[in-house]
């Protein structure tokens, strides 16, 4: 009975390194093409000199001004879009589950009512209310973060949704309510770091989201660090192709490095993670 | 007894004062959720300020059916080759030790290949497959690159870069969640490989692996940023025919057309999304460790 076990074991050994191998290939191939692709010059030598160009930041913003303003841009919008998400979702479902527990299937629902609604159509339906925050607040892309929460709004609310589950809201709450504090020091003080994973996901699942958003930016022009690398690559692919791999390798390099900061439980990667909290919403997390 | 203490807690209940702290987020969702999906929604049945079916019956034409059937055919092949692939590779990476180097580096690749992809999928492949990309060049295929940018050719293997990876990412909990003892069960029990696979494996494993499926239907039936970015004339496809409402020459009578066809693309992935709920919900079952 062991060596028929150790024979499976060994099968299934080569079979995971044939397959695994075999997309590593395919995924790998595009991938280095690129590298191919950024390291030629034009008689078909190798050359550093796209690499060089991008490290040189001053002349890089000089002269691929979209450049400068798309990647300035991304970091903002990444930054509001936490913060406008957090705002709005970490109160409102701490009340929810506090004061009005009838509310909590409404919120569930309005949150995950984007996973049905493709960004291009989002867009669409935007174009009126954009008309409006252009007119108060100007054209500049930052308040693509408003039409950026409702796409993250999904992901969110379920990680949050799993972290609230998993402590004891109202107890917590009133302990802190009955040695005298506010309602605002129940939030900032007790809620919130009770709820740090939570937060933690969320917010990296929405950088993520924001970073890689082209669709509506790019129908409302306005530049982020994607549309940037889609109008650069018209002039000059050598640079667009090196920006893309670059924000990919880097991606890459924080998913794998969160991947083993991420509890001794879970091999999984953040986003792994969410995903499965998505899945599985009505899973208890506390079981 | 745990509502009388909260009553006492918070001073009293006082639905008004309750309600006000929601206010925000209903504020919030109405102006950029409820709102927009109300304009596509009106927007499909009304032309020049007055109702009509006009926009709706607009569907019908050639270049709007065209793109809607390109769409959902694309969506389905890219789907299901993904789901078969995506399946395989998770079942591998399963097989590996759980907290080793490789299951992380497959998932995280997968991860940013995944949900980063978009515009840079298409570069990539402009490397590679382009007249003068690398695998071109390295086997001297000349210049046949005009492939890439036709949708049920280069776009169906583009968009297997970013279905494959997902499926890994939505399928592998469903595979960990195989439980060794099924396999000692059906051994003990005089079962095969092939067996264990048809009567126990497969069944358990079909509600996900249907529901997976489904969720890759709609991230290629909605993905637009790599077709745009690789498709520079002509919109085979529904998002890119939308996206050209916007930046095309609006014929008189036809400016809501774009929001009809919004319209259509949220009733196929309502419908594809619903479906995914109830197989969803049927899989969990078996996913709780």
């Amino acid at each position: 009975m062991s060596g028929q076990r150790a024979s499976m074991r060994r099968r299934q050994d080569l079979f995971r390194w044939v397959v695994v191998s075999l997309s590593l290939v395919f995924f790998g191939l595009p991938l280095f093409s690129m590298l191919e692709f950024t390291t030629r010059d034009a008689q078909g030598h190798r050359t550093g000199a796209t690499w060089s160009a991008l490290a040189d930041f001053g002349a890089i913003s000089t002269r691929y001004p979209d450049l400068r303003a798309g990647f300035i841009a991304s970091i903002g919008l990444a930054v509001l879009t936490v913060v406008v998400m957090l705002v709005l979702l970490v109160p409102t479902m701490t009340w929810v589950r506090l004061r009005l527990p009838g509310l909590g299937r409404t919120v569930e629902f309005i949150c995950l009512l984007p996973l049905t609604v493709p960004a291009i159509v989002l867009v669409v339906g935007l174009t009126p209310v954009y008309a409006w925050v252009t007119y108060f607040l100007g054209g500049n892309a930052i308040w693509l973060s408003f039409a950026y929460v409702v796409l993250v709004l999904p992901y969110a609310y379920r990680a949050l949704d799993a972290g609230l589950r998993a402590i004891d809201v109202r107890t917590l709450s009133e302990a802190a309510r009955s040695l005298g504090a506010g309602w605002g020091t129940v939030m900032l003080r007790v809620i919130l770091p009770n709820l740090r994973t939570a937060v933690l996901s969320a917010s990296f699942l929405a950088v993520a989201l924001t970073l890689g958003e082209f669709t509506i930016a790019n129908l409302f022009s306005r530049t982020n660090l994607q549309v940037a690398m889609y109008l650069i690559g018209k002039s000059d692919a050598q640079i667009s192709v090196a920006v893309g791999l670059a924000s990919l390798v880097f991606a890459f390099v924080i998913l794998f490095a969160m991947s083993f900061v991420g509890g001794q439980r879970s091999s999984a990667s953040p986003l792994t993670r969410l995903n499965r909290l998505t899945r599985s919403g009505r899973r208890k997390e506390t079981a | 007894m745990a509502e009388v203490r909260t009553r006492r807690a918070s001073g009293g209940f006082r639905p008004p004062g309750a309600l006000l702290g929601v206010v925000p987020f209903f504020a919030y969702v109405t102006v950029f959720l409820i709102i927009p999906a109300l304009v596509v929604v009106i927007g499909a049945f009304v032309s020049g300020g007055r109702p009509t079916l006009g926009n709706i019956r607009a569907l019908g034409g050639p270049a709007v059916t065209a793109a809607l059937w390109h769409s959902v055919v694309l969506s389905v092949v890219t789907a299901v080759v993904g789901a078969v692939l995506g399946a395989v590779l998770a079942y591998a990476v399963s097989t590996a030790p759980p907290n080793g180097v490789l299951k992380r580096f497959v998932t995280s690749l997968c991860g940013v290949l995944a949900q980063f992809g978009g515009v840079i999928l298409a570069f990539a492949f402009l490397a590679t497959f382009s007249a003068q990309g690398f695998l071109t060049r390295l086997l001297g295929t000349g210049g046949g690159g005009l492939w890439l940018y036709e949708w049920d050719k280069g776009l169906m293997l583009v968009y297997l870069y970013f279905q494959v990876p997902l499926m890994l990412i939505v399928f592998l909990p469903a595979v960990e969640g195989l439980r060794p003892q099924w396999r000692e069960a059906t051994e003990t029990l005089g079962g095969s490989t092939f067996l264990y696979w048809r009567k126990v494996a497969g069944p358990i494993l079909m509600p996900s692996f249907i529901g997976a499926l489904l969720l890759l239907f709609t991230n290629a039936f909605s993905a637009y940023a790599t077709a745009a970015a690789l498709v520079s004339q002509g919109s085979p496809l529904l998002p890119l025919q939308i996206g050209g409402t916007f930046t095309s020459e609006v014929i008189l009578g036809q400016e809501n057309v774009g929001k009809a066809m919004a319209l259509e693309m949220v009733v196929v992935v309502a419908v594809v999304m619903t479906a995914y709920a109830v197989l969803d919900r049927r899989a969990s079952k078996w996913l709780v460790r």
